[in-house]
């Protein structure tokens, strides 16, 4: 089969790969049908995160039809079309008996720290990834779901991780009725979480970027208010300014280890790979919020120690609420959401790239080239 | 002395509350406003919910996998999971290198420390050796620099604002860095071997 491989950092290509089998009776193996790339495959892509091999495939994000099924799988059956979580997990662990799929405890046996994430190191449990023609997915019958016939491809491919993900964000910030939110980061998690804050009753919601066409789409998909960065010497006091003085209730972080605005943070993470993330949005949040606020962390970071602001964190009494995204519990409510069109992720959706492309897919919405806000893969044989 | 409260900012006193739209405008220009107001209609909240159905699980422990050579694993696991990825087994000196970070936990630097440096003695070992073979890296295919020109690289980037643009154009070098040094070691390599025979 196809499949995009790392050749180490900044650098893939399409190769002739085994195609996977089954290697657990609760495994089925999909034919992809569509990915896409995410703002946490720049990590890999960057090599910022330990233990991302040469030959890895990336992708965590996919949608496909079941080509093959183990001996002990109930569920689905060949030809079934389904969507799949990113989040490897087995449903029975203590973690996932409480619905923290993203913490299973069964999955990577690398780490303990980090739940499975398919095609996102081995740090995440050393699983190939969707960025090809076929897949291998343990535990059949416990995270993928058959595409509902209402569904178009394209949310369906978003709801795998993207749109839960912005919308956990905005769950992890315990909105309540008036609050103001501030969202750092208009990539596709923070477009989410500024659009679901108004589902949970946000009063005020407030989009900081430094890039103008995604500020451009945060006005637009997600009716927000939108500040540029550059625009200001210190977006930390101009959040000040512009909150009466108390700072937002809540913020959420959805631009994680590659954030800007601060050269030195982000070259000794993203260039010379010092620190686990450069967390300059982590602390522009803790410092810009009022005191007793809550900030929701969705960006991810890498596991070796970052320098943030914990102290004043402290000692302003905040809250903060993080995680991978469960994206499984997020589906009944957010297939809701979807229908009803109070969520529209296809929206978001900029770039369709062949899989024979994807050098130039992770370029293009690497340097933001293009308005790129999301690129979606299309396998040879889809 | 005191001052009227309207004239403070609302975090000098008690009782104001932030000038927001009332709901009903909120809820004419956005759709679905404070649809999930209510944290019971929330999926994650609260955060740990027993799933009576297992997800789905119709087992209490999973079958375990085989293990087909020895799995490198974080020792803060009791034991190999009962699933888990085959990919990339690992191999060479970046292999050593992993099994060894492996022996220290999560919780020690050396652990990560050690992982990354695999990281990057693996892409040397495979730049190496896929010289050897029909397909070397090329790193202008593999960096996907061509799309600069399908793509409006140029557009994308003048005449905007963006602070990613000063260190972007560090990515070349860390790109292409270990090809000129190596390159450059290959180089005195082979005139130091010249040398020594001619001399
Ligand atoms: N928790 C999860 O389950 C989960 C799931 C998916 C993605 N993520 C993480 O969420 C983050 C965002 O993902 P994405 O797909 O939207 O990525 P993305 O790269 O498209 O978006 C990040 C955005 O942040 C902006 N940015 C950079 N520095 C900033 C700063 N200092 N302040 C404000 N904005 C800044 C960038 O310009 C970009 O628009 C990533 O870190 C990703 O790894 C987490
Ligand atoms: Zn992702
Ligand atoms: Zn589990």
């Amino acid at each position: 089969m196809r499949a995009m491989v790392y050749r180490g950092p900044y650098k893939m290509r399409v190769e002739e790969k085994h195609k996977p089998t089954i290697e657990h009776p609760n495994d089925a193996i999909v034919r992809v049908t569509l990915a896409a790339i995410c703002g946490s495959d720049l990590h890999l892509y960057h090599g910022l995160m330990p233990d991302t091999r040469i030959g890895h495939t990336f992708g965590h994000e996919f949608i496909g039809v079941v080509d093959e099924v183990g001996s002990s799988v109930q569920n689905l059956k060949p030809g079934d079309r389904v969507m799949v979580p990113f989040n490897i997990f087995c449903g029975s662990c203590w973690y996932c008996a409480r619905g923290l799929y993203s913490n299973c405890h069964n999955v990577n046996p690398n780490a303990t720290a980090v739940g499975g994430i398919y095609g996102y190191s081995h740090t995440t449990g050393g699983y190939d990834g969707g960025q090809a023609e076929f897949v291998r997915v343990p535990f059949a019958d416990v995270g993928p779901v058959l595409i509902p016939d209402w569904m178009h491809d394209e949310d369906a491919v978003l709801l795998t991780d993207a749109t839960p993900t912005g919308y956990f964000g905005a769950q992890c910030g315990d909105i309540v009725q008036g609050d103001t939110v501030v969202v750092f980061g208009a990539g596709p998690v923070g477009l989410v979480a500024a659009q679901s804050s108004w589902l949970m009753g946000a009063g005020r919601v407030i989009v900081v970027d430094h890039l103008e066409y995604r500020l451009e789409k945060a006005r637009s998909f997600a009716h927000a208010e939108t500040l540029n960065f550059t625009d200001y010497g210190d977006i930390v006091l101009e959040l000040k300014r512009q909150t009466d003085w108390l700072g937002a209730d809540v913020a959420i972080d959805a631009v994680g280890a590659e954030a800007d605005g601060n050269l030195l943070q982000h070259v000794t993470t993203a260039k010379f790979k010092l620190q686990g993330g450069s967390p300059v949005a982590l602390n522009w949040a803790i410092d810009s919020v009022r005191k007793g606020a809550t900030v929701s962390v969705m960006g991810a970071y890498g596991p070796i120690f970052s320098a943030v602001k914990f102290g004043d964190a402290m000692n302003k009494g905040l809250t903060l609420r993080m995680n991978q995204c469960p994206v499984k519990r997020q589906w009944p409510r957010l297939f809701e959401h979807v229908r009803n069109g109070h969520l529209t992720p296809r929206e978001i959706v900029t770039h369709r790239f062949p899989l024979e492309h994807i050098a130039e897919g992770y370029h293009v919405f690497s340097a933001k080239l293009d308005g790129c806000i999301k690129p979606l893969v299309v396998p040879t044989a889809a | 002395m005191t001052s009227t409260s309207s004239d403070l900012p609302i975090a000098y006193v008690p009782g104001r509350t932030r000038p927001t739209q009332t709901p009903e405008q909120l809820r004419a220009r956005i759709p679905g406003w404070g649809v999930d107001l209510d944290p019971a209609d929330r999926p994650s909240v609260p955060k740990l919910q027993f799933q009576e159905d297992l997800s789905g699980a119709h087992w209490e422990f999973p079958d375990r996998q085989p293990e087909k050579w020895p799995r490198e694993r974080s020792v803060e696991h009791a034991f190999l999971t009962p699933v888990f990825g085959t990919a990339q087994p690992p191999k060479g000196l970046s292999g050593a290198i992993r099994k060894y970070a492996y022996r220290y936990s999560e919780g020690r630097a050396a652990h990560w420390l050690l992982l990354m440096f695999a990281d990057r003695v693996d892409a040397g070992e495979h730049h190496l050796s896929s010289l050897l073979t029909l397909r070397p890296d090329n790193p202008i295919t593999e960096t996907g620099v061509l799309s600069e020109f399908t793509h409006h690289g140029l557009r994308s980037r003048v005449g905007v604002k963006r602070t990613d643009l000063v260190h972007q154009s560090l990515d070349p070098v860390i790109v292409a860095g270990p090809w000129l040094i190596g390159g450059w070691l290959a180089f005195r390599g082979v005139r130091r071997a010249v040398r020594a025979l001619r001399g």
